[in-house]
């Protein structure tokens, strides 16, 4: 226990001896600097005379927006279904694709270590790091703006993400049981659909209702570029500035998002 | 199992058994559903001559990969990709330093109830509202540019962190917090050696989580005008530059797997 004793020779208790302390000043010092220096470019780059007038902005922005446009809401029912398509039929697609990718990702399923697994992780990986929108964005420059590119890019930005805490929830299985079954003589395949399947359907169906939760609030923005449901309502009116158009689909997209999570926390809790 | 319906069963083949086990449920799950794909697929144009039209260019994007051209705007993607990640660490700092105040309000077992509940009101609403959604709001309030897309991520940051945060805090084991508490120590004192060192590495553990979630945020914020590397990603797709693109969103893979490796590594490290 570090003690620290004064030249009076009172004795003090320290939580960390001198080098532990004397090692935790530069890191913060390292820190700092670097905090610094970022802020400074950010600041750099920032018109500040926008800055100072955000107050006022806001305000104006607020008073425009106020009180929201009730009667448009007649036109977000179509835009809305749309959206709900997208985050449904998307996690679908995504779990269909998800399925095989995580069984050849999973270290006790795979049918070769050294090359599909691999493989399959690459997958996983490149569909998780790269954001719906992007996808979207892409898929809008190929497929043509619509709700199906919205549909595909909210479908293969979630196969990384299901297939991720699939393959690791099939790789916490008991083995005991995949045992039994093999040892009633039984095929590949049967091994499959008799041992490990019925234990990683509860999270499977975990996975699947979490994702559609957040494929909800992705795909509530993915009409901004042009790939269908809400967001091109929302585009629509920031593009032409009403903001009390702004105001009210905000409100809707804020009660779907609170909709999606209740309903997505009572199906988890009944599975589990 | 009783002895008479084992005895009826006799005979019979095994049937696997169903996982939602009543029948009218179950039923009712699978007509709902197919009711709504019919609906639902009936509901969707997809132009599928555009679409084969289409595939024809997404086959050159895929091949694009196999030469991305890292060159030709080099000296965009080195701007946007050192904007976002002075967005991300920035963010990122500041988003942790809000959050603790916000994390230790939102506990219930340290916060009286008035705290408690402006604090989650805040951290539910930081949830709620997706990042784009911030980022357009804030580029019209505060301008374009990297500003806007921080204090985004920051805002973002918060509601993540301080709900984690929180949680842990409600969990935490009582006897060491009492102990301190017991030695006469002040309310500081009491949070510094008493809470701190057991949500430490968790909270470490987070902030690495959501450096890399930022990082990933910040690659689309330029989309709508709130800086970095999506700005540039944005004008190549524009400009059907597909190997530009490529090499974009190669820089951005290898980036965020690198990171996800290091906090891999800080976070085994720490717990």
């Amino acid at each position: 226990m570090p003690i620290y004793e004064s030249s009076a020779g009172k004795k003090t208790w320290q939580l960390r001896n001198r080098n532990a302390q004397l090692l935790r000043w530069f890191a913060y010092i390292v820190g700092v600097s670097v905090f610094m220096w970022c802020w400074n470019e950010i600041s750099q780059a920032t018109n500040w005379y926008f800055v100072w007038d955000a107050p006022r902005i806001a305000t104006d922005i607020v008073s425009r927006a106020m009180p929201p446009k009730w009667s448009y809401v007649e036109k977000l029912w179509g835009p809305l279904w749309d959206t709900f398509n997208i985050a449904t039929l998307g996690t679908v697609l995504a779990l269909v694709m998800a399925v095989p990718v995580a069984f050849l990702a999973a270290r006790n399923t795979t049918p070769s270590a050294l090359f599909v697994r691999p493989l399959a992780l690459l997958i996983i990986v490149s569909t998780r790091s790269i954001n719906s929108l992007i996808w979207a964005l892409l898929l809008v420059a190929i497929i043509g703006p619509g709700v199906f590119a919205g549909l595909v890019a909210i479908a293969i930005r979630s196969i990384g993400f299901c297939a991720k805490l699939l393959y690791e929830a099939i790789e916490e299985i008991d083995t005991s049981q995949v045992e039994a079954i093999t040892a009633t003589g039984a095929s590949r395949w049967q091994v499959m659909i008799y041992g490990i399947v019925p234990q990683i359907l509860p999270a499977f169906a975990g996975i699947s209702v979490f994702r559609w939760d957040i494929n909800i609030r992705e795909s509530t923005v993915l009409g901004l570029v042009g790939a269908g449901g809400i967001g091109l309502q929302l585009q629509g009116s920031l593009n032409t500035l009403a903001w009390a158009q702004v105001a009210l689909i905000l409100i809707i997209i804020l009660i779907a998002v609170i909709v999606s999570e209740w309903v997505s926390a009572k199906v988890r809790g009944a599975i589990i | 199992m009783s002895s008479s319906t084992l005895e009826a069963k006799l005979g019979t083949q095994w049937r696997k058994p169903h996982f939602i086990k009543s029948p009218y449920t179950r039923y009712a799950l699978i007509g709902g559903t197919i009711i709504y794909l019919v609906f639902a697929f009936n509901s969707i144009e997809v132009n599928w001559l555009r679409v084969s039209e289409g595939l024809v260019r997404g086959w050159r994007f895929i091949s694009a990969f196999a030469s991305p051209d890292f060159l030709s705007h080099g000296t965009d993607i080195r701007d946007g990709m050192i904007e976002s990640v002075i967005m991300t660490v920035a963010s990122t700092v500041v988003g942790i330093l809000i959050s603790i105040p916000i994390g230790l309000g939102a506990a219930r077992n340290i916060a009286p109830l008035p705290i408690y509940l402006v604090c989650r009101t805040i951290v539910a609403l930081s949830r709620a509202l997706n990042e784009i959604i911030v980022a357009i709001l804030m580029v019209a309030i505060f301008g374009f540019g990297p500003l806007a897309g921080f204090i985004t991520l920051s805002f973002a940051s918060i509601g993540f962190l301080s709900k984690l945060l929180a949680e842990d805090i409600e969990d935490l084991d009582r006897a060491q917090a009492e102990a301190i508490k017991a030695t006469g120590s002040s309310w500081l004192q009491w949070i510094n050696y008493g809470i701190q060192p057991q949500v430490m590495p968790r909270l470490i553990g987070l902030s690495m989580y959501r450096l890399d979630i930022n990082f990933r945020e910040s690659a689309v914020l330029g989309l709508v005008g709130a800086g970095g590397i999506g700005a540039t990603l944005n004008t190549s797709f524009d400009r059907y530059e597909y190997d530009t693109a490529a090499a974009i969103l190669l820089i951005i893979i290898t980036t965020v797997m690198s990171l996800e490796y290091l906090s891999g590594i800080i976070r085994a490290k720490v717990q």
